[in-house]
């Protein structure tokens, strides 16, 4: 009898702790979604299939989306979402275009309008320009989406690849050990 | 002797090979044709091109700089036009080419009136720290780290100068030659270098087997003459005429101690020299002022003194041209700025066993792929090695754990545990296991049974860390941007809501009022 | 002029993994001598046996995973791996079991791990602890040391026991099959006796038993001498028989009639060719050098609780691989403090 009572208050009090908890320590928003939208490139592209890394970020934590559907990534963003999720590394999908190498939108001044579309569509507020006036890209600021090439009426807007400079060259990887 | 000295951990004993250079008196190069000078700076940017093409300049004329903490200004080293600032090739691993301006030498040598300071002692640190940036002065060990801002220790209470003479890489002999002919210099630039400072000790390191060099600075220190005959001066011909002219006192350097330390690899390293002279450890990611010492190299010291008191910026250096693919290995002094070639030229040129040319020693050094590049400030020697360098193609096995690069380690890290974690792209734990402490000394790839390019990896991954970090804060930004720009949008979207239902109300109280003639209100 | 690049260092390594295991082949001669003069031609048989068996193993392996022969065959590693196996088996094993442990050691052991620096396991100890479960018998059957029976042994004979298992006339198999000195103590322990009765066997000499002890110094002076040459790290041997020797010497001065003396733990059995040949493995043992002391070390105090309080009259193979196992987390623990960085 005792036992059962004591079982009793035992369940009580963790309830309680339970219930506690659950009111003082709550998690505002989900976690997961800021940790995966940490890893996303955030191009603001599109390519996913969602408008921007944010809503593709909630739809992995969801579990509707792959983690293989973020060109801009790569490889390497897919392998550190399979690490973040435990899950397996994939192949890119092959639905959404492949890994490119990094460019950025460059405008031809010399064709540009001045329709301001391209600003319309720029996620990240990189293109400069007023109507009836060129425009010009931020290069600092441009993060590659070329969601502001199909929307010129002139096509002006081309993407250029980001070269090396001795700046950003890097040390290659030795051919491998004999495994 | 040994007793007075700390060690560091690992470091290998190399075959040498000084004698090739060593035993050559010091000469001086022609001017070269042409002098090209990159103009990428520590700091990863240009500096400022401050001449145009077709621009006469004159010897020690400050052709390219700006105001970056982490840039010098560089002097043209002999008279001439300007004739070009185009993208050519650097010294630098990537092949990649950067920008240069290049100089045609018209011979005459003209140069600039210099400005010198007889009486150091009475200058106040900050005039004689400006005077050593306008020359163009950085550490001539190989960093190139620029001098002045080296010797802006902030805050920090500095107790010990310490001048690097240990030159530990083979075949190198460039301040041990400098050393040897014009120790006055050494001893001169380190007395400024500590009323810089403000401290009352200095130590001069030379690696033991560099008996030559500890006897001339010590008979330089009693006041004597070096006792070789007067060789040239490692600077060139100066329209102030040249030579120490007593201006510190003897007494000055008795705050200055010659030791001779172990010739083991790598003992001239800076945090290994600091270690081995006091035991003293540079705190990770700290400096060696955070231990109260500053290490300068004794060519450093020698440019200073040049800068300081002659007024003369860096325009020339001492280069160890030597190697078995070069007909007379020898000291020269060299403009900065000479190509390669010339300087080779002058040293007999090559003999058929020259199969790699490289800039600095054989473990650190860098392979160049072109004898046109130029001598930069950091240049120290130009190595042309033949096969044994080269090698045949190593044929790397798996490593067996043996444990040889741990205990060859200067910083005491695990290079094969680095080497699994950075060859299997797990870079994070790669970091755990201190990635970033490695000093590239190539001391694991040396005693690897295995041959594995171990530095190769590390370089590698350290690159692919920094790129991620790069890209990493690259994503942040874009981040903030593309909120900053749906808040501004969600912004505009509900004024414009805000604004059409109050035009819608305004207009249906207007209809009720029955009052047309009152204008609409404005949003 | 253009000449060809590559990254520093641009000095040619001085050492290779085929002169470190060369080294180890040639200090394995003393004792493989030694070995050889007291218990006759069946140890050459069995070395040449299993180093033919293989470098077979390792080609077929080699060849069937894809990869390069050349490097791989010449690197000695398979040498080594049956010579250490070859030298711990008794001298008179049976062909088809020297070669059973040798596959298993090569094919299993070493190649099913990723070959060459991928085997957590020592491949020889593996190779010899599979003989040692599936074929206790044969495995615990010593021929006598030479001087301590009458029995003499030619070429001939020893091949025809090793490879027909045909007794020469008037020698019967149980002839030649002599409990080791550690097997003996352990019985007769179990028996009732005291060591110092014990001890008065023949088989016995001044350190350990009979022969055992010049093959253990054998395998001492190979080890001090690629200690000196830094072929191996001195930490291991010297943890490891340190540690061995002070537990056994705690042992024997709590009770000297049941805990035999702290010399035979050190010559006799194969603590002298387990410190310096099989411990010291590289690939399988601890790496640090704080480490290499702990691992040395807790394999002595394993060996010691082994061959005293185990089933097995010695368990240098057994302490060996139980910390293999354990390498991993020793090396985990014992990082030694970066330059730079607080302890």
């Amino acid at each position: 009898m005792l036992g059962i009572l004591l079982v009793c208050a035992l369940f009580a009090l963790f309830g309680l702790l339970l219930g506690y908890s659950a009111i003082h320590f709550r998690v505002e928003g989900d976690p997961l979604v800021e940790k995966i939208d940490a890893v996303l490139p955030q191009t603001q592209c599109g390519q996913c299939g969602f408008p921007g890394c944010r809503p593709y970020a909630e739809a992995i934590a969801k579990g509707e989306a792959d983690i293989n559907r973020c060109p801009p990534g790569g490889e390497d963003g897919v392998k550190a979402l399979a690490e973040l999720l435990g899950v397996e590394a994939k192949p890119l999908d092959d639905a959404v275009g492949g890994e490119k190498p990094k460019a950025l939108a460059v405008i031809d001044e010399q064709k540009c309008i001045g329709c301001t579309l391209c600003i319309q569509a720029c996620p990240v507020d990189a293109i400069l320009g007023s109507a009836k006036h060129m425009h010009t890209v931020i290069a600092s600021e441009c993060t590659g989406c070329e969601l502001c090439v199909p929307v010129c009426p002139v096509d002006c807007i081309a993407m250029e690849r980001v070269a090396e400079t001795l700046a950003s060259w890097k040390w290659p990887q030795p051919r491998s050990v004999l495994p | 002797m040994l007793s007075r000295f700390w060690e560091f951990h690992g470091g290998v004993r190399l075959n040498r090979h000084k004698e090739l250079s060593s035993e050559q008196p010091l000469a001086v190069a022609p001017i070269p044709k042409q002098l090209i000078y990159p103009l990428q700076q520590r700091g990863g940017l240009n500096s400022k091109a401050l001449v145009a093409v077709g621009d006469q300049v004159l010897k020690g004329q400050i052709i390219a700089g700006d105001d970056h903490p982490l840039s010098v200004p560089t002097h043209a080293a002999s008279s001439g036009v300007v004739t070009a600032l185009e993208y050519r090739p650097v010294p630098h691993p990537s092949g990649l080419d950067g920008l240069c301006l290049v100089i045609d030498t018209d011979g005459l040598d003209r140069a600039v009136r210099t400005k010198s300071v007889k009486d150091f002692n009475h200058s106040k640190p900050d005039t004689l720290r400006r005077r050593i940036r306008e020359a163009g002065v950085v550490g001539l060990g190989g960093a190139a780290f620029p001098t002045a801002t080296k010797m802006n220790t902030g805050n920090r209470t500095i107790d010990l100068l310490v001048l690097n003479g240990a030159e530990c890489e083979p075949y190198i002999t460039c301040d041990d030659c400098l050393l040897r002919t014009t120790p006055d210099s050494v001893l001169q630039g380190a007395a400024i270098l500590m009323r810089i400072l403000g401290v009352e000790r200095c130590i001069i390191a030379v690696e033991e087997d560099m008996p030559e060099a500890a006897q001339a600075l010590e008979k330089a220190k009693l006041g004597g003459r070096p006792p070789s005959p007067p060789a040239p001066s490692p600077r060139f011909a100066l329209p102030d005429g040249e030579g120490s002219k007593g201006v510190a006192d003897a007494t000055t350097y008795s705050n200055i101690e010659i030791l001779k330390v172990p010739s083991k690899y790598p003992t001239g390293g800076e945090k290994q020299l600091i270690q081995v002279l006091t035991g003293r450890e540079v705190p990770v990611r700290g400096i060696p002022a955070d231990v109260g010492v500053v290490c300068q190299n004794v060519g450093t010291a020698a440019a200073v003194y040049a800068a300081v008191v002659e007024g003369a910026p860096l325009t020339s250096r001492i280069v160890t041209v030597t190697g078995p693919g070069v007909a007379r290995p020898q000291n020269v002094v060299a403009r900065i700025g000479t190509p390669i070639a010339e300087l080779v030229a002058y040293c007999g040129g090559y003999t058929e066993r020259a199969q790699r040319l490289i800039m600095g020693g054989p473990m650190m050094g860098l392979a160049l792929p072109s004898d046109e590049l130029p001598t930069i400030k950091s240049t120290n020697c130009i190595l042309v090695a033949d096969s044994d360098a080269v090698g045949g193609e190593k044929q790397a096995l798996p490593c067996i754990r043996c444990g040889a690069c741990s205990e060859a380690c200067p910083v005491n890290l695990i290079p094969q545990q680095l080497y699994w974690h950075s060859r299997s792209d797990q870079l994070k734990k790669a970091q755990a296991y201190n990635l970033f402490d490695c000093i590239e000394c190539g001391c694991c790839d040396y005693v690897c049974p295995s041959h594995i390019p171990l530095v190769q990896y590390f370089r590698a991954a350290k690159g692919r860390i920094l790129d991620k970090q790069r890209e990493q804060q690259k994503a942040d930004h874009a981040r903030l941007r593309f909120e900053a720009r749906q808040a501004r949008k969600e912004r505009e979207k509900r004024e414009k809501e805000e604004a059409a239902r109050r035009k819608k109300e305004a207009l249906a109280k207007a209809a009720t009022d029955e009052s047309p003639g009152r204008p609409p209100p404005s949003p | 002029m253009r000449f060809s690049t590559a990254a520093s260092p641009h000095v040619n390594p001085t050492n290779s993994v085929s002169h470190i295991m060369q080294q180890v082949l040639l200090a394995l001669i003393p004792g493989a001598l030694a070995m050889l003069w007291f218990f006759g031609a069946g140890v050459l048989i069995n070395l040449l046996l299993a180093v033919c068996t293989a470098l077979a193993a390792e080609a077929m392996a080699l060849s069937l995973r894809g990869r390069p022969l050349k490097p791989y065959i010449t690197d000695y590693s398979a040498v080594l791996t049956a010579a250490l196996l070859a030298l711990s088996v008794p001298a008179l094993t049976p062909w088809w079991m020297t070669v059973t442990g040798v596959l298993f050691a090569i094919l299993i052991a070493k190649h099913l791990y990723g070959g060459l620096g991928y085997n957590p396991f020592n491949p020889a100890m593996v190779g010899y602890v599979v003989l040692l479960i599936s074929f206790p018998k044969h495995m615990t059957a010593w021929l006598p040391p030479s001087g301590l029976s009458d029995l003499h042994l030619g070429l001939s004979d020893t091949w025809n026991i090793i490879f027909h298992a045909q007794y020469p006339a008037g020698v019967a198999a149980d002839a030649v099959a002599m409990a080791t000195p550690l097997d003996t103590l352990k019985t007769q322990l179990g028996m009732g006796k005291t060591v110092g009765e014990i001890w008065t066997d023949q088989r016995f000499g001044a350190l350990a038993g009979r022969g055992w002890q010049w093959a253990a110094l054998g395998y001492l002076a190979g080890g001090v001498w690629m200690a000196r040459r830094q072929v191996i790290d001195w930490r291991i041997p010297v943890s490891f028989l340190s540690s061995l020797f002070a537990v056994a010497l705690l042992f024997f001065l709590v009770d000297p009639t049941r805990y035999v003396y702290p010399t035979l733990h050190l010559f006799g059995g194969a603590s002298m060719l387990g410190a310096f040949f099989i411990a010291t493995d590289p690939v399988t043992a601890a790496t640090t050098p704080r480490g290499r002391l702990v691992y040395g070390g807790l394999i002595g105090l394993l060996v010691y609780v082994i061959r005293t309080f185990g089933g097995y009259p010695d368990g240098v193979a057994f302490s060996v691989l139980l910390m293999n196992v354990a390498a991993p987390m020793i090396n985990f623990y014992t990082r030694p403090r970066t330059y730079g960085h607080r302890p």
